[in-house]
């Protein structure tokens, strides 16, 4: 019996510019069901922070209840990380956040735990644009509790058992979008070449990055029927267009043909290119990648890559007028700057 | 590139480096999982039936497994397979009642070997139990060849060698031994119906330089001075004692003068220390017992006083090379150096001859006066004799002579029989599920760090006392179970089936050394260079399956695959699988 990952890795494993392989960045070995899409999700993160060459001990990575929030324990092992109660992921990422603005952080979450019992939470997060990535692992059950329709599965997706579900799914990246998320984009766990890129992208995206990941359940979901499936979501996936993102002090290569690319410069001076294969997508206006998502539906296609991005997010520090400094960094003499300080306020009232 | 054809068994057979590295192609990992279990007598017997000398091998194999093992491409040592081989042998109970009958009945086919050694023994081994009646015939007073005349006790006692040419010369050969043949005329008039010549290369080099005639008394060919000790016509040498050469023979030449009251014995060799020809190991043995090397000293004269040998000139060289990578000595310019000594062993190599052979009995010579041998059947041009071991192609080693003498005994066993010798018999293979349970391995796939573990030396002093006393200690029973461990299991292939996979990438998201990629299809040079891991290793095969739903193919470097099996335990469909991969070398008396 194995269960354990042998120490040794390919002799000839990349280095990245902190001298560390991907080895530096992997967890702990998953217990998720073999062919679980959250664990290739998993791995697209790991490479994704490798590439980026993140220090770790700079990353928290937040999760609720479920199959999906156990994830972050087989990723970023070097990593800070909080596992809360059900739904509440996006609370303890903003007091998190509050405390330390300097990490970065990611969330992870299922639809079970962000489309019902954390969909307060939720929203309120993306309101208030905290600056985060927030991946929503979505394989429309509950596999935990062996498979019953969750609130994101479609109107006629059959289960395992071939039962048809009654009722209408919740789109998240629509829902995002209306609740005014700087950064909007749904993949597929099975296309790591679009994945990854849009997780560097949402990493570097400074406010709230939101990505809706389907992620087959291999045990509960994968059956014929299914919307959710492997098979139905490679059939049915039609990508906005090819997202690369570009560190900066990295020399665009790629040529792009003007009028189906668009361009995004981040503030540290990364580049987000897409390459449009809809020239009706225009990245920066919502309402255009609405319209977009639900024309797809309607041909029961669903629509994958980045789908919005603010050019100009504001973050909830910006929104509330923060001090630059970590709060948890302030001491007394900051938070208590004594006596004359109170007499001044309290003269500037009289 | 083309899917991988996985039905023929040469795809899998080298997926198993050290089995296909070995002339003999032993089963490694099949035998290193019994001793793992502790089954000595299984593992003994897996070896027996394919390099035929265990514990004799176990000690002086040349290993060429060992350099191939995949352990060395992923940390710094490959397994101590030679080793673990003599714990086998050594931890055996009694195996007597395993080896092959005899039938009492014989098939009516008469058979000659000439030269007791490897392969003639390998002929016999393999022959006896199909039926033949077998005589042979050598010089020496037992069995064994250069095993015994060549290798000294010392890394070879006698008991082993004793015992492991026994079992075979127990079957019923009938042997001739003081017996020297002169005329393979005269054998071939008895009426045999095949001769195997397995004589070796049984000359030694000799170096002319001035001086050789006059000091005779005190220079001596290495090899035949070994077979003078190992037959006890040798007792003494002098204190001062000088070994030319650099390969295995001049190691053990220094190594017995150590031995027999030399007190200061040098290695002196022509070339750079980085070309000697000798096992790495053997070499860091003779240095541990304190002896020299001298590199890039060619010998100019043997020097004579009074009409005794007192010593030898050496001129200083330095190696260049040509743009062919063609070496060339250049003398520095130095002034010669004298070595005063008492004895010199010339050990510079050694050559074939068959004065014996007429050259009219229809065996063809060819280049280098060597008889012209199948490269397959091992058949002369003769179609009655057969020639195995360094007598067909030269000096090189006793699993060389074990693959080669199995090889002519299925020739002659086809050509005794009437059949065509060139229609071989296909290797016996079997492929079996190690399947269990979800995270169950009928193996053991835990991989575990240990570092090579090194096998226990006598203390040099007391080694040195006594030639016959053994140096090297074997491993004992709880570091050979530590370094058993640390095979990878090669032989439990991953075997892929394309109509199961659904795609779900956890097999390469698993894979601890990225070995697998799902991918578009390339050609070969460009796909190794767009793999998750450059595949740089071109020796190594890419595993590529037929195309799978979304047009791309599974591409897998065998290169530092662990056999880990975690790409299996993540396949949710069992498109993966464990198989264990069994490949046997086919022997006489195979069905074809």
């Amino acid at each position: 019996m194995t269960y354990l990952r042998p120490n040794f890795r390919h002799p000839d494993l990349p280095t990245n510019e902190l001298g560390y392989t991907k080895k530096n960045y992997e967890g702990s070995l998953s217990t998720l069901c073999a062919g679980c899409g959250h664990d290739s999700i998993s791995a697209a993160i790991v490479q994704a922070c490798f590439e980026l060459s993140i220090e770790p001990h700079k990353v928290a990575k937040l999760s609720g209840i479920g199959c999906s929030s156990k994830t972050p324990t087989y990723f970023l092992g070097n990593s800070h990380g909080f596992n809360s109660v059900h739904g509440r992921m996006p609370s303890v990422v903003t007091g998190a956040n509050m405390a330390n603005r300097d990490l970065i952080y990611i969330g992870v979450s299922g639809d079970g735990d962000t489309a019902s019992i954390g969909m307060g939470q939720f929203v309120h997060a993306v309101r208030r644009s905290l600056n985060m990535t927030y991946i929503v692992e979505n394989n429309g059950c509950y596999g935990l509790t062996k498979g019953q329709d969750s609130a994101t599965a479609d109107v006629g997706s059959k289960s395992k058992k071939g039962d048809a579900n009654p009722f209408e799914g919740i789109d998240l990246a629509a829902l995002a979008l209306q609740l005014g998320a700087s950064f909007v984009a749904r993949s597929f766990s099975g296309d790591k070449e679009q994945l990854i890129p849009l997780l560097k992208a949402a990493i570097k995206h400074p406010g709230f990055a939101f990505i809706d990941v389907i992620s087959p359940c291999v045990t509960f979901n994968n059956n014929p029927g299914s919307t959710k499936s492997y098979e139905f979501v490679r059939d049915h996936l039609q990508a906005t267009g090819t997202v690369d993102f570009v560190p900066m002090r990295k020399e665009i290569t790629t040529s792009y043909s003007a009028g189906t690319s668009q361009e995004v410069t981040l503030h540290d001076g990364s580049v987000i290119h897409l390459h449009k294969i809809d020239d009706k997508l225009d990245i920066h206006n919502r309402r255009s990648a609405l319209d977009l998502i639900q024309e797809y539906k309607s041909e029961s296609k669903i629509l994958t890559g980045l789908l919005y991005m603010d050019k100009e997010p504001t973050d909830l520090h910006e929104t509330i007028g923060t001090v630059h400094k970590p709060l948890r960094s302030l001491q007394e003499k900051e938070l208590c700057p004594g006596n004359n300080v109170l007499q001044n306020i309290n003269a500037s009232f009289r | 590139m083309k899917p991988t054809d996985n039905a023929n068994p040469e795809y899998y057979h080298k997926v198993v480096d050290c089995q296909y590295a070995c002339p003999a192609h032993t089963p490694v990992p099949e035998y290193i999982r019994m001793i793992a279990a502790g089954r000595y007598e299984d593992a003994y017997m897996i070896n027996w039936e394919s390099n035929v000398f265990p514990g004799v091998l176990g000690r002086t194999c040349d290993r060429p497994c060992e350099p191939a093992c995949r352990r060395g491409r992923i940390e710094e040592q490959p397994v101590a397979i030679c080793r673990l081989k003599r714990v086998a042998a050594d931890f055996k109970t009694d195996v007597s009642h395993r080896m092959p009958k005899i039938p009492s009945k014989k098939n009516g086919k008469r058979i000659a070997c000439v030269g007791g050694g490897p392969a003639a023994l390998t002929v016999c081994r393999d022959l006896m139990p199909l039926g033949y009646h077998i005589d042979l015939y050598d010089a020496q007073n037992a069995g064994g060849g250069f095993m015994r005349s060549q290798i000294p006790s010392f890394r070879l006692p006698e008991t082993v060698l004793n015992e492991e040419v026994g079992y075979i010369l127990n079957m019923g050969v009938v042997t001739h031994f003081d017996t020297y043949i002169d005329s393979l005329k005269g054998v071939l008039d008895k009426g045999y119906d095949a001769v195997f010549v397995g004589t070796g290369a049984p000359r030694g080099r000799d170096l002319n330089a001035p001086g050789r005639q006059e000091g005779a008394a005190n220079i001596h060919i290495g090899i035949d001075w070994l077979a003078s000790v190992a037959f006890g016509h040798v007792e003494k040498i002098g204190k001062k004692v000088i070994v030319l050469g650099g390969g295995n023979t001049a190691m053990d030449c220094c190594r017995t003068s150590m031995r027999l009251g030399g007190e200061s014995v040098s290695v002196v060799v022509r070339s750079p220390r980085s070309e000697m020809k000798a096992s790495p190991w053997e070499i860091e043995d003779a240095e541990r017992e304190g002896i020299p090397m001298f590199e890039n000293h060619v010998p100019v004269e043997f020097v004579i006083e009074d009409g005794k040998l007192v010593g030898m000139k050496f001129e200083k060289v330095k190696a260049s090379y040509d743009s062919n990578g063609k070496r060339s000595l250049i003398p520095t310019g130095e002034d010669h150096i004298f070595f005063p000594c008492d004895d010199v062993l010339i050990a510079v190599g050694q050559e074939n001859s068959f004065p014996w052979i007429e050259r009219d009995v229809g065996v063809d010579f060819g280049k280098w006066d060597m008889p012209a041998v199948d490269e397959v059947t091992y058949q002369s041009s003769n179609p009655k004799v057969f020639f195995g071991g360094d007598a067909a192609f030269g000096p090189k080693n006793v699993i060389t002579a074990v693959a080669q003498g199995h090889q002519a005994a299925v020739s002659i066993d086809l050509f005794c029989r009437g059949d065509d010798v060139h229609k071989r018999p296909a290797p016996g293979v079997t492929t079996v599920s190690q399947k269990m349970g979800v995270h169950e391995w009928s193996y053991d796939s835990k991989i575990e760090d240990d570092k090579r573990y090194k096998v226990p030396h006598a203390e040099v002093k007391i080694a040195l006392t006594d030639r016959k006393l053994e140096v090297e200690l074997g491993f004992d029973v709880e570091t050979a179970l530590k370094e058993a461990h640390r095979c990878l299991n090669c032989d439990v292939q991953t075997v892929f089936t394309e109509s199961r996979c659904i795609e779900c990438d956890a097999c390469a998201d698993i894979c601890p050394t990225e070995c697998i990629t799902f991918i578009n299809n390339d050609e070969e040079p460009a796909l190794r260079t767009k793999l998750r891991a450059p595949a740089n290793n071109l020796t190594q095969d890419l595993y590529v399956s037929r195309d799978l739903p979304t047009k791309r193919v599974l591409v897998k470097d065998e290169d530092v695959c662990l056999h880990c099996g975690l790409c299996a335990e993540r396949c949710p469909t069992s498109a993966w699988d464990m198989q264990k991969f069994l490949y046997q070398v086919s022997k006489a008396g195979s069905i074809q």
